[in-house]
C-alpha cells in the first residue's frame, strides 16, 4: 500500500496584484485502494490543489508538506512526481501540435518505466484500451489534444490514466463538460483502474454528478482554501439537496 | 584515433557530460565533444602543408592541378576579379569574422578517385564509416553516393542499372573532363559569375561537387547522396554542383555536411545551379550540420522549365553563421517552385534562410514554407524574395513562416520582400512566432518526461511538417540532430 500525504498545505500565487494566498492550511491522506472527493464551489482552490500535487510552477508552496510513501513530493520536478506514480488529469488539457498519440503515449510510457514497452503488447494494449473509452483507431495518429472537442480530451486524459498505471490519480474535474454518455464512458476507465490496478483516486468536482459513477469513501469539501467538512458518500448526497449555499454564509457570517 | 581525439577534445575544452544518444553509443569516442556529435578530425598531411590566402596564383595552380581547359581558367580569374571588386554583403548575418587571408583554398587529401571504400586511407573511411555512408550504400537507400572530404570528391559510385539508363552522376571535376559539352552548355548560366560575391569566389576556387545528368523520362526511383565533409581548421570548402534533369525525368539528390570542431573559424561557400526541363522533376535535400565554427554561405538555384517542378528542402541545423536562400526562376509554363526550410539556432548561431521565387512565365506557381527554432541566445532569420515579372499573369504565390522560441534570449526575425508586377495574380502570406508554453512543457513533465525531452518533443513537432518530407532514415537524423541540439537547453 502506497500513501499519499499532505499536511497543512500553504500554497500563493503571484497576481498583478501581488501574491495571492490560495491555500491556507490543507490537510489530507490518501492511500492506494481509496477514492476522495474534493467538492466545492469555483474559486475554492480545488484545481490550485491538483497543480501544486503535480508541481505547476505557477505555484509556490509556502509552507506544509507533501509526501508519498515518505518522499518529500516538494522536492521533486514535475516529471519525477510522475515517474514516482503520480498523474494529474488535467481540466484543460494543451495541445501539442505536429505530435501523434501514438508517439506521444509510448515516450510517456516509456519515462514513466524507465524503458521502452515491449511494442506488440504495447500495440495490444493501447488498442483494447482506446475501444474501452469508445476512442476511434484513427485518433491514434492524430496530434496530441489538436482539434479534440471537450469530451474527446477528457476520454484522452483516462486513455493515458489507464496506460500509464500510476499509483495516485488526481482528476481534476474531469466531468466538466460531459455529456451523459462519455461520462458514464470517463468514469468506467476510472473505475477500472481502481479496481484492477488498486488506484488512489483524488477526484475534484464542483457537481455531484459523476460520483454517481465513481463511488468515493471519503468526501472533503472545500471552501476558500481549506477543508470546511468532511465525512462519507452521504455529504456528498447533502451536497446535491442543499448546495454550497450554506458554507459561503457560514463563511459571510464569521466575516 | 582515441588519442588524437582526446588532444582535440582538450585543446578546445569542449569537455562535457556524457550522453546517452545512439550515436554515441555506436561510437563511444565521440563522447565529450558535448552536443556536436560529429567533431572529429583525422590527421592530415596534405592540409597541414597546404598554403593560405587566395591570390591569382592560388587559383591558376588550382586549374592546372586539375589540367582544365583555358575555358575554365578564364573563367576561374574572372570569378577572382569579381570577388575582389564587390564589396562584402552587409545586409544581412555578421561577416566581419571571416579571415580570407587564413583560408585554405585547396586541400587535396587523396590522389586518386576511389570506388570502394577499402581504397580510401584508414582515417577517411573510419569517418565516413562513423557518419553512416556506406551503410546506407549498403543497405541500398541511394542509388549512388559522392564523398567529399576538403576539396575533392574522394568517393563515387552509382547503381549500375542506372547508369545503364545514361544517369550520370559523378564529381563535377570529372564532369568537366569526360562531359564537355553538356558542362559548358549549363555552368554558370544559372548563377553568372558575377552574381554575388561568394558566387564569384566560388567560381574562381571551385573543387568537387556533383555533376549530374538524368536522360529524358528516367525516373531515379531512390535518391543519389552526396556527402559532404571539412576536416582541416580554417579550410575553405567551394564545392560546385550541377544537376541537369532532361525532360519529363525525376531525380532526388540529397546532401548532408559535417566538420570537426575547432576555436578558429572554416569557409563553406558551395554553388548548386539546376536545370530542371519540361516536365520533369527535381528535388534537391540538405541536411546541413556543419560544426558551430563554419561560415557558411551558399548560392543555390534552379531553373524550371514548362511544366517542370522543382523543390528544395533545406535543413540548416549546424553552422555557426548560414546565409542561403535556395531560388527558383520559373521561366515556362505551368512550373512550379517550392522551398521547405527548416532552421535551428542554438547558442552562438546565426541562420538566415529562405527562399527565392521569380514568376517570369504565366501561370507559374510557388510556394515556400519556413520554421525556425531559436535557443541559447541564437538567432534565426526568415528572408525571403517573391517576384511575379511583367507577364506572368495568373501566377500564384503562398508563403508561410513560421518561428519558435525556446527561451526568452533568443531571436526570430522575419523579412519577407515581394515584388509583383502583374495585377491578376493570387499572393498569401502568413507568418508566426510562438514560445514554447509553459503549459505545453508542465503537460508533457507531468507525464514523466524530464524537461529537455519535452522540449525536444515540442520541437520535433513543430519542425514535424517539414521532417514528414524526407526519407524515413534521413527524418530521423533531423530528430536526432534536434535531440542533441536540445540536450542541455533548459537549467
Amino acid at each position: 500500500m502506497s500513501t499519499l500525504e499532505i499536511k497543512d498545505l500553504h500554497v500563493s500565487i503571484e497576481t498583478e496584484q501581488g501574491v495571492k494566498p490560495i491555500l491556507k492550511g490543507v490537510s489530507l491522506t490518501i492511500n492506494t485502494g481509496e477514492t476522495h472527493a474534493i467538492m466545492g464551489p469555483n474559486g475554492s482552490g480545488k484545481s490550485t490543489l491538483a497543480a501544486t500535487i503535480a508541481g505547476h510552477p505557477r505555484y509556490t508552496v509556502d509552507s506544509g508538506s507533501i509526501t508519498l510513501d515518505g518522499e518529500n513530493v516538494l522536492e521533486m520536478t514535475v516529471d519525477q512526481r510522475a515517474r514516482a506514480g503520480l498523474f494529474l488529469a488535467m481540466q484543460y488539457p494543451v495541445e501539442i501540435p505536429g505530435v501523434t498519440m501514438t508517439n506521444f503515449l509510448r515516450t510517456a510510457k516509456t519515462a514513466i518505466d524507465g524503458e521502452a514497452p515491449k511494442l506488440r503488447t504495447w500495440t495490444k494494449d493501447v488498442k483494447a484500451a482506446m475501444a474501452q473509452l469508445r476512442i476511434e483507431p484513427e485518433f491514434a495518429e492524430r496530434n496530441v489534444n489538436e482539434g479534440f472537442s471537450g469530451g474527446e480530451k477528457k476520454r484522452h486524459e483516462i486513455l493515458q490514466l489507464e496506460l500509464l498505471k500510476p499509483k495516485f490519480a488526481i482528476l481534476d474535474e474531469t466531468d466538466s463538460g460531459l455529456d451523459v454518455d462519455a461520462l458514464k464512458v470517463v468514469s468506467e476507465g476510472v473505475n477500472r483502474s481502481i479496481e484492477d490496478g488498486g488506484l488512489g483516486t483524488l477526484l475534484i468536482t464542483h457537481y455531484t454528478r459523476i460520483l454517481r459513477y465513481i463511488k468515493p469513501q471519503f468526501v472533503h469539501v472545500f471552501v476558500d482554501g481549506s477543508i470546511a467538512e468532511q465525512g462519507g458518500p452521504e455529504l456528498a448526497d447533502r451536497l446535491e439537496d442543499e448546495g454550497y449555499d450554506r458554507y459561503q454564509v457560514a463563511e459571510s457570517a464569521t466575516a | 584515433m582515441t588519442d588524437q581525439l582526446a588532444q582535440d577534445v582538450s585543446a578546445n575544452g569542449d569537455v562535457a557530460d556524457a550522453t546517452n544518444h545512439d550515436i554515441l553509443e555506436r561510437n563511444p569516442e565521440l563522447e565529450g565533444l558535448g552536443n556536436y556529435a560529429f567533431g572529429w578530425s583525422d590527421k592530415n598531411a596534405a592540409s597541414d602543408n597546404a598554403r593560405r590566402g587566395l591570390s591569382e596564383e592560388v587559383v591558376r595552380d588550382i586549374s592546372a592541378k586539375k589540367n582544365e581547359p583555358q575555358w575554365m581558367l578564364d573563367m576561374r580569374l574572372k570569378g577572382l576579379k569579381y570577388f575582389d571588386r564587390k564589396p562584402m554583403p552587409t545586409w544581412g548575418a555578421d561577416l566581419s569574422g571571416i579571415d580570407f587571408d587564413n583560408i585554405k583554398y585547396f586541400v587535396r587529401s587523396t590522389e586518386k578517385q576511389a570506388t570502394t571504400w577499402e581504397e580510401l586511407p584508414d582515417d577517411i573511411r573510419n569517418t565516413y564509416e562513423k557518419l553512416g555512408i556506406p551503410e546506407a550504400e549498403r543497405n541500398r537507400l541511394v542509388g549512388g553516393v559522392t564523398a567529399q572530404y576538403e576539396s575533392e570528391v574522394v568517393y563515387h559510385q552509382i547503381r549500375e542499372d542506372l547508369e545503364e539508363k545514361g544517369v550520370i552522376f559523378t564529381d563535377t571535376d570529372t564532369g568537366l573532363r569526360e562531359y564537355p559539352e553538356i558542362f559548358q552548355e549549363y555552368f554558370a548560366t544559372m548563377i553568372p559569375v558575377g552574381d554575388n560575391k561568394f558566387a564569384s569566389l566560388n567560381t574562381a576556387v571551385w573543387s568537387g561537387g556533383s555533376f549530374v545528368y538524368v536522360p529524358p523520362g528516367v525516373h531515379v526511383d531512390i535518391p543519389l547522396q552526396a556527402y559532404f565533409r571539412i576536416n582541416t581548421e580554417n579550410m575553405g570548402q567551394f564545392e560546385r554542383t550541377l544537376i541537369i534533369a532532361d525532360e519529363g525525368s525525376y531525380v532526388h539528390y540529397i546532401e548532408g555536411c559535417t566538420a570537426p570542431i575547432y576555436t578558429s573559424d572554416s569557409l563553406h561557400s558551395a554553388v548548386v545551379e539546376i536545370v530542371v526541363k519540361k516536365n520533369a522533376r527535381v528535388r534537391y535535400t540538405t541536411i546541413q550540420n556543419w560544426s558551430n565554427n563554419v561560415y557558411n554561405l551558399v548560392t543555390k538555384r534552379a531553373i524550371a522549365h514548362e511544366g517542370a517542378t522543382m523543390e528544395w528542402v533545406d535543413g540548416n541545423i549546424g553552422s555557426k553563421v548560414t546565409m542561403k536562400y535556395p531560388a527558383v526562376y520559373l521561366v515556362g509554363e505551368h512550373a512550379k517552385g517550392e522551398t521547405l526550410s527548416v532552421a535551428f539556432a542554438g547558442e552562438g548561431q546565426h541562420q538566415d534562410t529562405g527562399s527565392k521565387m521569380v514568376h517570369i512565365a504565366p501561370n507559374t506557381q510557388s510556394s515556400i514554407i519556413s520554421k525556425s527554432v531559436a535557443r541559447g541566445g541564437g538567432r534565426a532569420a526568415y528572408r525571403g524574395l517573391v517576384q511575379i515579372r511583367e507577364g506572368a499573369t495568373h501566377s500564384a504565390n503562398t508563403v508561410r513562416c513560421d518561428a519558435l522560441l525556446v527561451d526568452n534570449i533568443s531571436r526570430s526575425d522575419t523579412y519577407p520582400y515581394v515584388d509583383v508586377r502583374e495585377d491578376d495574380v493570387s499572393m498569401g502570406h502568413e507568418a508566426t512566432v510562438s514560445k514554447v508554453s509553459e503549459e505545453q512543457l508542465f503537460y508533457l513533465q507531468s507525464r514523466g518526461m524530464p524537461e529537455d525531452e519535452a522540449m525536444a518533443m515540442i520541437v520535433r513537432g513543430f519542425i514535424e511538417p517539414i521532417a514528414k518530407e524526407l526519407p524515413m532514415e534521413y527524418a530521423l537524423e533531423l530528430n536526432r540532430l534536434i535531440e542533441l541540439q536540445m540536450e542541455g537547453a533548459v537549467g
